[in-house]
């Protein structure tokens, strides 16, 4: 997945994250993760976006975490969508989404 | 025989006094008595001093000495700061301050402990900014957090002896008879203030609102009142107190509310004449609500709501639902109008409420208390004082007071805050012991403490989502995913008291 511009998800309230995420100009991944519950889960979180980026093939990602205490399930959500926005595709891929 | 000023002839040993203290003029032993010659009128002498720099250097206030604080005006509270301030210009050092608690409207204390004015704290919680830097390390001495009954204890005892005790009041008259429910900074009972008032070596009083004397119905007594100073205000009337509380909308406090109800009636402790504690919560004035309609379908009354007083227990006090209320603290604008207006809403001191050592406190005569909790373990232990990321946020206030007085204490909680979890395996301070805690309820289910066997026999048929705390703490964590632990460093930063005195946890300094 070729991200071609900025896409973004989420909103700032409890128990959401924000996720902003554009190709990297260095061709890499990168995560700025910033969470309420950094000291207990934040290696969890950065696993997981892992996870999702190689899955759905993004090589080359700026990813913005603003992580309001969101579960598993939100953060999922919420990249996907801003993935799917910042590459600039239209309709849901179900065969993408675990 | 030797003549006395009273020109009478008295002798100097008479059968059965150990001692004769002659006469020596009406004025002569009497300090506060004007002592102009020949005057007959009774003591009109006022207490008020022109500034608060004048009381406290009246007072006697040396370095190292210990000065208290109520925190009744709450997140309004100016006199706190007000008095540090002047205390810190004097360059008095190294003192020990005790306020009944400390919201987030002290934290220009953290000044005053970096500059070495304040060296140690005892109080009932810490919150916002304050609470933040003494959990990184900002005090030499760890903080000592007391229960409200084991502040009334320790005070009492002698173990904590305050010099000087500065008491902000919303009324007051030039003799130092105040009430918290007059004036425009009211705060309902001075519950805490009272046995401050009492046993501090000087007591000052600071007012918005001096009125004319006697101010009748007083809490703090004139007999214990040294100086009063008149400021232009004591505290933020927004900070002090909210307004009506409304019901809460969240479906996941309503559906705890409705369990919570559900567990009370049927736990063979709610029955005419039952007796009840609820916080401020918003789960907890839901189930306050809730309540009314079971007293009212079953036609119970309740004898008496202690607290903590709130708006909600204010409507079922009039509509005759409760008879009477105690009230250490006033919640709401309801429950201080209340206090004033309401014959039998009757103020309590804190000792009178909680103290574990004195002939009998109010907190051993309840049925009912509804508590709160921001972290249960798999032993029952309550933490309402550190977050989750192991920082201080919160006050032991009566929670471990309530739950061991009480018949049954309920805490209400949901399962998890976000992806937090508040049911753990461990927490990470105890406040209240697990042994004094009897049913959780949260959105996913209630648990019944184990040594609770009776309350669980008469839950099982009543159709409640009855699981052992072990499958909640499961349940939790399948949400929310299994938690790094919290890394701590060595030093401890806060020691907790226990209310009869003894240490029952310690709490270190986060790392970062």
């Amino acid at each position: 997945m070729n991200l071609i511009r900025t896409g973004k998800a989420g909103t700032l309230e409890s128990s959401d994250v924000m996720i902003t995420v554009k190709g990297h100009s260095e061709n890499r991944v990168e995560i700025k993760l910033k969470s309420i519950v950094e000291k207990r889960f934040g290696r969890h979180i950065r696993r997981q976006i892992e996870d999702i980026l190689e899955r759905m093939e993004v090589n080359s990602a700026l990813v913005d975490v603003d992580d309001r205490g969101a579960l598993d399930c939100v953060i999922q959500a919420r990249l996907e969508t801003a993935l799917y926005r910042a590459a600039g595709i239209q309709s849901l891929r179900w065969e993408e989404i675990q | 025989m030797p003549k006395k000023a009273a020109g009478r002839d008295i002798p100097s040993k008479i059968p059965g006094f150990k001692e004769i203290k002659h006469f020596e003029g009406a004025f002569a032993n009497t300090p506060l008595v004007r002592k102009q010659k020949g005057s007959r009128t009774l003591p009109r002498l006022n207490k008020i001093v022109e500034s608060l720099e004048q009381a406290i250097l009246k007072s006697g206030l040396r370095d190292g000495m210990c000065v208290s604080f109520h925190h009744h005006l709450r997140d309004g509270d100016m006199v706190l700061n007000m008095v540090m301030d002047v205390i810190a210009n004097l360059g008095i050092k190294n003192l020990t301050l005790a306020s009944s608690s400390l919201t987030r409207a002290h934290n220009p204390l953290i000044r005053h402990i970096k500059n070495g004015v304040v060296s140690r704290l005892i109080t009932s919680g810490l919150r916002d900014k304050l609470a933040e830097e003494v959990s990184h390390g900002l005090m030499e001495t760890p903080v000592l957090f007391h229960t409200h009954g084991g502040r009334a204890r320790m005070i009492e005892s002698g173990e904590l002896k305050v010099d000087i005790a500065f008491l902000g009041v919303p009324s007051s008259d030039v003799y130092g008879n105040a009430n918290g429910y007059t004036g425009p900074s009211a705060c309902g009972s001075l519950g805490y203030a009272m046995v401050d008032a009492e046993y501090a070596e000087k007591v000052v009083l600071i007012t918005d609102n001096l009125v004319e004397y006697p101010n009748t119905p007083f809490s703090i007594h004139q007999d214990h009142v040294d100086y009063i100073v008149q400021v232009d205000q004591i505290g933020d009337p927004e900070g002090i107190s909210s307004g009506a509380l409304r019901m809460t909308r969240n479906p996941r406090d309503i559906l705890i509310a409705e369990y919570a109800t559900h567990v009370i009636e049927h736990s063979g402790y709610m029955e005419d004449g039952f007796s009840l504690q609820t916080g401020s919560g918003s789960i907890s004035l839901a189930v306050s609500n809730f309540m009314r309609d079971v007293m009212l379908r079953k036609g119970y009354t309740a004898s008496f709501a202690l607290g903590g007083i709130t708006g909600s227990i204010v409507r079922l006090h009039e509509e005759g639902l409760i008879k009477r209320l105690l009230d250490v603290q006033s919640f709401d604008q309801e429950a201080i109008r209340s206090i004033g207006e309401n014959r039998y809403h009757t103020e309590i001191d804190a000792s009178y409420y909680a103290n574990p050592h004195n002939k009998g406190c109010a907190t051993n005569k309840i049925n009912v208390v509804i508590l709160s909790a921001m972290e249960i373990d798999t032993d029952f232990n309550v933490n309402v004082l550190t977050g989750s990321d192991g920082v201080i946020r919160g006050a032991s206030g009566g929670h471990s007071d309530t739950a061991i007085g009480a018949g049954i204490s309920v805490i209400v909680a949901p399962l998890f805050r976000g992806r937090s979890a508040t049911v753990v395996d461990r927490v990470n301070t105890v406040i209240t012991p697990g042994e004094t805690a009897d049913v959780l309820v949260t959105d996913y289910g209630v648990a019944v403490n184990p040594r609770r066997r009776d309350i669980y026999d008469r839950l099982k048929t009543k159709h409640l989502p009855l699981y052992s705390i072990e499958e909640l703490y499961q349940k939790a964590e399948k949400v929310t995913g299994r938690p790094e632990p919290v890394q701590f460093e060595k030093k401890i930063v806060g020691v907790v008291e226990y209310r009869d005195g003894t240490i029952l946890d310690v709490i270190h300094q986060v790392k970062d």
